[in-house]
C-alpha cells in the first residue's frame, strides 16, 4: 500500500500534465508559419489557389485557432487523435502500425546498453586507473560524442557494404519465405546494425555513470565491513556494491524513455526502420499536425509511464524510498 | 592439322559465348524486381495526386491511353489509335477491345470519361484538361474528347503520370476520389502489375497482372519498391545489390560514388518531360530587382561553370530557358550569359546603384531545402564580387519558406520547378500575369508581367501546328531570357541507377512514372 499511494498521486498529475502538452504543443505548430496545405502542393509538384483553399476548409484549417484547439481537446478526450492530413489514415492505425517496430528497437537498444553499460562499469569501477578502465572511458566518451547517422552509415558501409554481413534497410526482407522463426531469424538479422548504433549513446552514459557511482559505493563502510567479514569480491562487488550503485542507473534508464521517440528517429531513418521515429520525422516535414501531435502526446504518455515505472522500480530495490512522495 | 582443330575449337567456343550473349540481351520472363522509393507516397492514385513518388507505383497499376519511349512520340498504349479533328475540337480515342481491369471487368470509353472528369476536379494541373469540356461515349471502345480550343498539349497529358484510366464501378462510387479507401489498398487498375501490399515506410509490392491487355508482357512477375528515404543508405543498397533499381536519384556524391561502382550504371537519361530546374528567382516588384538591368547583371556576375562543375559535380546540364533542355520545343539557340564582371557592372551603374566603399546595395536570398543550399551560398559569395550584399536565409522547412515566398516577401529565392512534360502544365504557370496568385507557391510568385508572354503563350497553347508552335515558343523564351523573373541555373541531377540485371530500364521522357512492362532481369 505505501508503494501505492504515491503512484496514485502521480497519475493524477501525470492527466493534468498530458492536457498541458497537449494544449501547448496545439498552440506551437499552429504559430509557424504554413501548413499542410502547402506541403501537400508541394508532393503534388504544385496546385492553384482552389485546390489549396478545397484542401484547407476540409481540414478546418479555415476555422478560428481556439474552435480548433477546442475541437482536437475535446476528441483527444474521447481518445480519438483524429486523421492523419496526408495519409487519410486514423492516427492510431498509423501510430499503432508503427509502435511495434519501435519498441523492439528501442527495448533491444536499452536492455543490450544497460547490460554491456553496467559490466563496463563494474569493471572499471574496480581499478579506476587501470587500463581497462581508460579503454572503457574512451568508448564511452566515443559512443556519445559521434553523431548517430554518422556510426550508422559507418556501420553500414562496414559491415552491409565492405563486409555484406547485414542488410541495408527495413525490419524485413519481403523475399524470405518460411514459418515465424524463419521471418523472426530474419528481423533479427535486420536488428542487429540499427541496435548497435542506437545502443552506442546510452552505453557511453550507464557507463560512465555506473562506473561513478560504483567508484563511490566501493569506497564505503559497509563495503570495507563486507570485506572484514571475509567475503568473496564477487559477493562484495555484484550483490552488496552494485546493488546500491544502480538506482541512479535505474533512474536514468527511465528518464531514456523519451529517447523512444527522439533518439530513434534517426537511427530509424538511416536503417529505413519503419517506426514511430520514420513517422514523427515524415509527419513534421509534412506538416501533418494530427499526426505530429498524436505522436507527441504518445511520447508524452510513454514517458510518464516510463517514469512511474522507475518510481515503482526504485522503490522495490531500495525500501528507503517507499513510503516518502 | 592440331593447330587448326585448335583455333577451330576456339572460334565454336567465341561463337557460342557471343551466341548466348546475343540469346541473353533477349527479354527474359520472371523474376523480382527490387526498386528503390525515396519517399513513401501519399497514396498511389495518379489521378488525384501528382507527383513522382505516386507516378512510380501508379503508372505499374493504371494503364493511360498513350505512352512515350525517348523520343517524345506519342505511342499507343490503352487506345490503340487516335485522331485530333481538323479543326483540332475533338480527339477521338479507339480503345483496344478486351482490355480488362484487375478486377476481370471490361474498360470502356465511360472509363475514359470518368477518369477526365475525375482529373479535372481533383488533379492540381488544372491546365491539362481545361479547354476539355465534355467525353463523347459513341461506342465502348471510342472516346471522344470535346474541346472548347485545339490543344496539344493533350497528348503529352494522357500518359500514365498524369491521366491514368480509373474504373468508374470502383473510384465512382460517391466516395471522395481523393480520399478513397482503394487509393491505397485494392486498388483496381488495368496497368502491367497488380497491388499485392502498401506498407507506408517499407515497401509496395506489385506482382503480375496476368490479364494484361498487352501481349506477352510485363516480363516481370514482381516488382518490389522498397522505400528507403536515406540516400546513402540507397547507395550502399545500389552498390551491395539489394537494389536493383532506383530512379530520381540527385545527390551528386552519391552519384559520383555509385558511376565508379562495379556493375552498376548511373545515367541521366528519361528525366526530359518531368523537367525540373533550379532557378533564381527575382521578386520583379520590389526593390533593386524591379529593374532588369540588375537581374542581367547578377546573371552576369554568376558563373555557372561552378555550380555545374563544383557543385553539381557534372551531373547536371546548364538551364537557359524556361523549358527543359530536353525537350523538343526547348530554344537552343539562346545565348545565354556567359560571365563578365564588367558588363555586371556597367549595367549596375547604368540602374543608378552606383559603387559606394566597395558596395552598392543590400539584398537577400532565400532557400527551401538543404539541397539548394550551395546555390544560395555561391551566388551570394558570386554577387559580392559585383558589390550586391547578400543575406542567405534558410527556411526551417518546406512550408515556411513557401509561406514567404508565396506571399511575394523575398528579394531572391533558390527554386526546383518542374515542366511536367508540355509547357502548357509546368512553364506557363510561372510567366502568365493572370497566374499572380498569393499565397499560391509555383504560381507567378516573381510578379513578371508581359502582356506579349502572355499572348504568346496563349497561341501556342492552342496551336495545333507543331513548326508554328514552336516558333511561338522560341519568341517567348528568347523574351523571358532577356527579362529574366527568373534566371536557370541548372537541371537537376536526376539519375537513374540500375545494376547488370536490369535489362530495359525505364529511359523513357518519363523515367519511372511510365509503365516497365519491358523491363527485365537477367538471368546469370
Amino acid at each position: 500500500m505505501t508503494i501505492l499511494i504515491p503512484v496514485a498521486q502521480r497519475i493524477l498529475y501525470a492527466i493534468l500534465l498530458l492536457v498541458a502538452v497537449l494544449v501547448l504543443n496545439f498552440t506551437m505548430l499552429h504559430l509557424a508559419p504554413g501548413d499542410i496545405a502547402d506541403t501537400i502542393s508541394q508532393s503534388m509538384g504544385g496546385a492553384d489557389a482552389d485546390t489549396m483553399a478545397q484542401i484547407r476548409s476540409d481540414y478546418g484549417l479555415d476555422q478560428p485557432f481556439l474552435v480548433q484547439l477546442g475541437s482536437y481537446i475535446s476528441r483527444v478526450l474521447t481518445f480519438d487523435l483524429g486523421y492523419s492530413y496526408f495519409y487519410n489514415q486514423p492516427v492510431t492505425t498509423l501510430i499503432f502500425e508503427k509502435l511495434p517496430a519501435t519498441l523492439l528497437l528501442v527495448f533491444t537498444a536499452q536492455i543490450v546498453a544497460l547490460i554491456i553499460g553496467v559490466v563496463l562499469g563494474v569493471i572499471s569501477a574496480k581499478n579506476p586507473n587501470g587500463i581497462t578502465s581508460h579503454f572503457v572511458t574512451l568508448l564511452a566518451l566515443f559512443g556519445y560524442a559521434a553523431p548517430v547517422f554518422w556510426t550508422g552509415i559507418l556501420l553500414l558501409i562496414a559491415f552491409s557494404l565492405k563486409i555484406p554481413l547485414f542488410p541495408v534497410a527495413g525490419m524485413s526482407d519481403v523475399t524470405v519465405e518460411g514459418g515465424w522463426f524463419i521471418r523472426a531469424l530474419d528481423v533479427a538479422h535486420h536488428l542487429v546494425l540499427p541496435v548497435v548504433t542506437l545502443s552506442t549513446i546510452f552505453f557511453a552514459l550507464y557507463s560512465r555513470l555506473c562506473r561513478a557511482s560504483m567508484i563511490e559505493v566501493l569506497g564505503s563502510d559497509y563495503v570495507r565491513t563486507a570485506k572484514a567479514k571475509g567475503l568473496s569480491e564477487f559477493e562484495i562487488t555484484y550483490k552488496h556494491a552494485l546493488k546500491n550503485s544502480l538506482s541512479p542507473v535505474v533512474t536514468l534508464a527511465g528518464l531514456q524513455f523519451s529517447a523512444v521517440v527522439s533518439g530513434a528517429v534517426l537511427v530509424e531513418t538511416v536503417f529505413s526502420w519503419p517506426g514511430l521515429g520514420s513517422l514523427a520525422l515524415q509527419s513534421i516535414i509534412a506538416r501533418d499536425t494530427p499526426t505530429i501531435l498524436g505522436i507527441l502526446f504518445f511520447s508524452a504518455l510513454v514517458v510518464i509511464i516510463g517514469n512511474l515505472l522507475t518510481d515503482f522500480v526504485l522503490r522495490l530495490i531500495d525500501p528507503r524510498l517507499r513510503g516518502r512522495a | 592439322m592440331k593447330h587448326f582443330i585448335k583455333s577451330l575449337a576456339v572460334a565454336t567456343a567465341l561463337i557460342s559465348v557471343v551466341g548466348t550473349g546475343s540469346f541473353a540481351s533477349e527479354p527474359q520472363k520472371g523474376g523480382t524486381l527490387i526498386t528503390g522509393l525515396a519517399q513513401t507516397p501519399r497514396h498511389l492514385n495518379p489521378a488525384v495526386q501528382s507527383g513522382v513518388v505516386t507516378g512510380a507505383p501508379g503508372a505499374q497499376l493504371f494503364a493511360a491511353p498513350l505512352r512515350y519511349d525517348e523520343d517524345w512520340t506519342p505511342r499507343p498504349y490503352l487506345a490503340k489509335s487516335w485522331e485530333v479533328s481538323e479543326d483540332g475540337l475533338s480527339v477521338t480515342l479507339k480503345l483496344v477491345e478486351g482490355a480488362k481491369f484487375h478486377d476481370g471487368q471490361p474498360i470502356t470509353s465511360e472509363d475514359v470519361a470518368f477518369s477526365v472528369k475525375t482529373i479535372q476536379e481533383n488533379h492540381p494541373f488544372k491546365s491539362m484538361f481545361a479547354p476539355v469540356q465534355s467525353v463523347e461515349t459513341p461506342d465502348a471502345n471510342t472516346a471522344v474528347l470535346k474541346l472548347s480550343k485545339p490543344h496539344p498539349a493533350l497528348l503529352l497529358a494522357m500518359s500514365s503520370q498524369l491521366m491514368p484510366i480509373i474504373p468508374k464501378h470502383v473510384y465512382g462510387d460517391g466516395q471522395d476520389p481523393k480520399t478513397h479507401p482503394q487509393n491505397s489498398e485494392n486498388v483496381v487498375g488495368s496497368g502491367p502489375f497488380r497491388l499485392v501490399e502498401f506498407k507506408r515506410d517499407e515497401h509496395v509490392i506489385l506482382e503480375r497482372n496476368p490479364d494484361y491487355f498487352m501481349e506477352g508482357l510485363p516480363h516481370l512477375d514482381r516488382i518490389v519498391m522498397r522505400i528507403i528515404k536515406d540516400p546513402s543508405a540507397r547507395a550502399i543498397a545500389l552498390e551491395n545489390g539489394e537494389l536493383h533499381m532506383s530512379t530520381f536519384e540527385n545527390t551528386v556524391r552519391n552519384i559520383e560514388r555509385l558511376k565508379k561502382a562495379d556493375g552498376v550504371t548511373a545515367t541521366p537519361e528519361g528525366y526530359a518531360a518531368i523537367g525540373a530546374l533550379d532557378w533564381l528567382a527575382f521578386n520583379t516588384k520590389a526593390g533593386p530587382l524591379a529593374d532588369k538591368r540588375v537581374r542581367q547583371a547578377i546573371a552576369y556576375a554568376i558563373d555557372k561553370n561552378f555550380i555545374l562543375n563544383a557543385i553539381m559535380l557534372g551531373n547536371a546540364q546548364e538551364a537557359k530557358g524556361p523549358i527543359h533542355p530536353g525537350s523538343p520545343l526547348a530554344d537552343q539557340t539562346l545565348p545565354g550569359y556567359e560571365v563578365d564582371l564588367d558588363k555586371a557592372n556597367a549595367l549596375l551603374d547604368e540602374a543608378g546603384f552606383p559603387m559606394k566603399d566597395g558596395k552598392r546595395f543590400d539584398t537577400s536570398i532565400n532557400f527551401g531545402w538543404p539541397s539548394v543550399k550551395p546555390q544560395a551560398e555561391y551566388v551570394k559569395q558570386a554577387l559580392k564580387q559585383v558589390g550586391i550584399e547578400v543575406e542567405v536565409r534558410a527556411s526551417a522547412d518546406f512550408p515556411t519558406w513557401a509561406k514567404t515566398i508565396s506571399n511575394h516577401e523575398f528579394d531572391m529565392t533558390i527554386d526546383t520547378v518542374f515542366n511536367w512534360g508540355d509547357p502548357v502544365i509546368g512553364v506557363h504557370r510561372t510567366y502568365s500575369s493572370d497566374n499572380i496568385k498569393k499565397g499560391v507557391i509555383w504560381s507567378n510568385t516573381q510578379q513578371y508581367e508581359n502582356s506579349r508572354v502572355d499572348e504568346l503563350m496563349e497561341a501556342a497553347g492552342r496551336e495545333p501546328d507543331s513548326e508554328k508552335r514552336a516558333a511561338l515558343y522560341k519568341e517567348f523564351q528568347q523574351i523571358v531570357a532577356e527579362e529574366l523573373p527568373v534566371y536557370w541555373l541548372n537541371t537537376l541531377p536526376y539519375h537513374t541507377v540500375y545494376n547488370d540485371k536490369v535489362g530495359n530500364p525505364p529511359l523513357g521522357i518519363w523515367a519511372s512514372s511510365s509503365p516497365m512492362d519491358k523491363v527485365y532481369l537477367k538471368s546469370e
